[in-house]
């Protein structure tokens, strides 16, 4: 459940090094909203695998980082995008251990563990849109 | 920085993470940690990461691939110094990190090394059953 956007921010994935760039806006992000240490910690690594898998997968796109005000709750999105090849089977992609690639197949169904909401949409041959929420 | 630097002490090398690795980096370790173990006969490789505010699913193989290689190598790994958000989120994520030893700081890494790493006769080593 979203609620009003307070601000957001775009962050390309297109290389290695956007990756890394994607893990240190988020911490500041998660930072400035004081989010607990371990909290911070989980966004964060949810942020590095999803950037991995739209940069692996997806063939690169980008992340919109949003805060949310839901009443009296903030909360940080993050949309993942990319124009990739789409997911055929997002079941199966969900399930631990499923690799098309040469990961553990962690990344998908890891980062949903991490984040409070968690949603795909996806369309073969045009492209994926994961957008995942905590709440504080 | 395109590398990350490897230390040799005595029969031991040591590796500090002190950047936040891109993938291609976290490789690059790899490799030069295994060559390294072969070039000197390292008995045993000591990874810092007091420093890493976050191990992925991608660090977390690397970490588990060294110690793997530097085991068929005839080498002990142990990694040291995991910050305890880092710990509960890697769990959360789904890697436990198995076949790799840990240790809680680079002292009682070294200790742990020192002990299971003499040749011949040293007593209760390591018994290689956490394949």
């Amino acid at each position: 459940m979203a609620g009003t956007v307070l601000k957001t921010e775009a962050v390309p994935v297109r290389s290695d090094a956007d990756v890394v760039m994607v893990r240190q806006r988020v911490r500041a992000w998660v930072n400035e909203m004081q989010f607990s240490l371990v909290d911070q910690t989980k966004i964060v690594t949810a942020a590095s695998e999803l950037a991995r898998n739209t940069l692996e997968h997806g063939k690169g796109g980008k992340l919109d980082i949003s805060m949310l005000q839901n009443g009296y709750r903030k909360g940080i999105q993050l949309v993942f995008s990319d124009d990739g090849p789409g997911i055929p089977d997002v079941r199966l992609a969900l399930t631990d251990g499923y690799t098309t690639g040469s990961g553990m197949g962690l990344g998908l169904s890891g980062s949903k563990r991490l984040m409070n909401e968690f949603y795909i949409q996806t369309e073969v041959n045009r492209g994926t849109t994961v957008s995942c929420i905590r709440w504080k | 920085m395109d590398r990350i630097p490897i230390l040799r002490m005595g029969p031991f090398l040591l590796v500090t993470i002190q950047v936040d690795m891109h993938d291609k980096l976290a490789l690059t370790l790899q490799d030069d940690l295994t060559s390294r173990i072969s070039d000197v006969g390292a008995r045993g490789v000591l990874i810092d990461i007091s420093s890493l505010e976050i191990v992925d699913s991608f660090i977390g193989r690397t970490l588990a691939n060294i110690a793997s290689m530097s085991r068929v190598l005839d080498a002990e790994t142990v990694v040291v110094g995991m910050q305890p958000a880092v710990a509960i989120t890697l769990v959360e994520l789904g890697m436990s990190l198995p076949g790799i030893r840990t240790a809680l700081n680079v002292e009682l890494g070294m200790e742990y090394l020192r002990q299971n790493t003499i040749v011949e006769g040293s007593g209760d080593g390591w018994d290689g059953s956490e394949d």
